[in-house]
């Protein structure tokens, strides 16, 4: 009880714990129904036989799980859904830092760069993605086009080839280094500000301390600011694995899974499956893999930032 | 001490690298501008220099856009979804933060990293659940499923950010209230919350713009032209068949990521400030 004037009172306004329940209560309520509710529905339509057309539930067991473990679509999607959020991370991680150190130095026109770095992350990502499909034209490129004009492209002889275009969304390989390099992109700037946050909570005097001893720049980095700055290195990447792991946009907008299925993802494949296809119980199916993954990554998320209280 | 041409040699170092990332964030942008002003002829000549205006520029792509598609509609639908999603948002992750920040022991700190932990529940789970439900209550292609549905992004993040903001605010502050006569529920809305305003404006922003960016919802539930927003509006409808309209499209992409993008970034280091949840002071 409080120890105001009123402390007697027993009006509504007064008591802490009843008020306490009311505010939480609408934000329980909304989550439970459209996210728990529709969690729990997702499970129970994988286990079902339900498509657009007939949309009741008739539970029918594990077939569809194993109808989809069986598909080669399938199989490409779960493995390009790592690969795309593994190998994109790491190299926002690397990227970010070496960014992060540069903008950490006082020079003019910071807020320019700034500004500049950030917008990746500031664009609709649907919109972002459109820009980058323009770039990857399989005739207009402008990356076809310098690497034309310095000769590594579309003479005989060429390095790259004698073809006048590299065809980044035809070729395999190309279309899944194209992915990456979106989600880089998009994912560089946020990894950059939580970088530099983390290089900016470092103190000042152990570095110049660290100096005085003669400590080399590498020495620093490795014994300072890597070990103090690991935890929300962990954190940007966790983060980051989670935005990339779960995106449907990049693949969709830049190659709709293609070529024939290539650059396929969970997302990709379960919005084709499941709304395009209609065949909600695969659909539901194929998104529920991405949820161990998830709540792997969930617990770890916690137990930095616990591990960082406790600091 | 450094000599002088170590230290223009570390500039030019520190200018270039800076340089490399800024072309490789900003190019598509560029890439937008040049596109948004460029005659077709010029657009469409592989052997014309990509970079520059080779024909002088025009406002055709301009002009198609904003007049012979719904680009207009987009941007309105967008700014709608936006701000109602932003009230439900407040109503609902305002309060919750205040009881969670000020309350939260036990059971209330299991239930603040449970509301956070929904925020990891992605769309790619919840839409075709969710379909049904819009298709039970009659809202596809209705506004009324996206204003329905984004909170389920946006709530639980602005839940967690917000609480950051209260748990800043010094509990004196509220007791000396009390003491001075205003109830408990009267010194969270007269006292604290005019403290959190810097916390609520962030919220607003963000979740404006997660709306704004959401593309996975929209692009399940929405398929009229006039009823889609700026995200999926964009890249699906300019696009006849096969055909890309490559001037209008970029130039809608343009126009509708710029603007907010200048206001974003005044609010970026809050927004990080949620995501590292305390992991820096």
């Amino acid at each position: 009880m409080n120890s105001g004037p009123r402390a007697t009172g027993t009006s509504i306004r007064d008591r802490a714990d009843l008020l306490a329940r009311i505010m939480i209560t609408p934000a329980v309520l909304y989550i439970a129904v459209m996210i728990g509710f529709p969690f729990i529905l997702a499970i129970l339509y994988s286990l079902s036989d339900a498509t657009t057309g007939d949309p009741t539930l008739h539970i029918i067991g594990l077939q569809n799980f194993r109808d989809i473990l069986a598909d080669p679509v399938f199989r490409t999607s779960l493995k390009n859904t790592f690969v795309f959020a593994l190998v994109s991370q790491t190299l926002v991680i690397v990227l970010s830092r070496i960014l992060a150190t540069a903008l950490m130095a006082d020079f003019r026109g910071k807020w320019l760069v700034r500004f500049l770095v950030m917008l990746p992350w500031t664009a609709p990502i649907s919109l972002g993605t459109i820009g980058w499909l323009w770039m990857f034209d399989s005739i207009f490129s402008p990356i076809d086009w310098i690497l034309r004009k310095i000769g590594l492209l579309g003479a005989p002889g060429a390095l790259l080839g004698p073809m006048q275009n590299l065809y980044w969304l035809g070729e395999p390989f190309l279309a899944m280094a194209s992915v990456v390099t979106v989600h880089v992109w998009r994912l560089l700037p946020l990894a950059t500000v939580i970088q530099l946050a983390g290089l900016s909570s470092i103190p000042r005097d152990l570095l110049e301390a660290a100096e005085v001893d003669g400590a080399t720049a590498l020495r620093k980095t490795l014994e300072i600011t890597i070990p103090l700055t690991m935890p929300i290195i962990s954190i940007a990447f966790l983060f980051g694995l989670i935005f990339t792991f779960t995106d449907m946009t990049v693949v969709y907008v830049l190659t709709r899974g293609g070529p024939i299925h290539m650059t396929q993802v969970l997302s990709t494949w379960t919005f084709f499956k499941g709304i395009e296809g209609g065949d909600l119980a695969q659909g539901a199916a194929v998104s529920l893999f991405m949820f161990p993954v998830l709540a792997g990554i969930a617990i770890l998320v916690l137990r930095v930032a616990r591990r960082t209280e406790v600091v | 001490m450094m000599t002088s041409a170590g230290k223009v040699f570390r500039t030019g170092r520190l200018y270039a690298l800076l340089s490399i990332f800024a072309v490789f964030s900003a190019f598509p942008f560029y890439w937008m501008i040049i596109a948004t002003f460029k005659r077709d002829h010029d657009l469409f000549s592989p052997t014309n220099n990509p970079f520059l205006f080779n024909e002088p520029p025009t406002l055709d792509h301009l002009r198609l856009l904003l007049f012979d598609t719904h680009f207009l509609t987009y941007l309105l639908n967008t700014f709608l979804v936006g701000m109602a999603v932003v009230a439900i948002t407040l109503i609902i992750a305002v309060p919750a933060a205040y009881s969670l920040a000020r309350w939260a022991r036990g059971w209330g700190e299991m239930l603040g990293i449970g509301i956070f932990l929904t925020y990891l529940v992605p769309p790619a789970i919840l839409f075709i659940p969710l379909s049904r439900f819009a298709a039970a209550f009659g809202l596809q292609e209705s506004l009324w499923s996206l204003i329905l549905i984004y909170p389920t992004f946006t709530i639980p993040f602005c839940t967690w950010l917000l609480m950051g903001f209260f748990k800043t605010i010094p509990r004196d502050i509220e007791e000396q209230a009390m003491i001075d006569g205003l109830s408990r529920l009267g010194a969270m809305v007269k006292v604290v919350l005019p403290l959190a305003i810097s916390g609520i404006l962030t919220i607003v922003v963000f979740a404006f713009t997660l709306s704004m960016h959401e593309f996975i919802y929209a692009l399940t539930f929405i398929s009229v032209s006039a009823k889609k927003t700026v995200s999926i509006g964009v890249p699906t409808e300019l696009v006849r068949g096969d055909v890309f309209q490559w001037g209008p499209l970029m130039a809608g992409a343009l126009i509708a990521s710029t603007p907010v993008a200048v206001v974003y970034t005044f609010f970026l280091d809050r927004f990080i400030a949620g995501f590292t949840m305390g992991a820096v002071k």
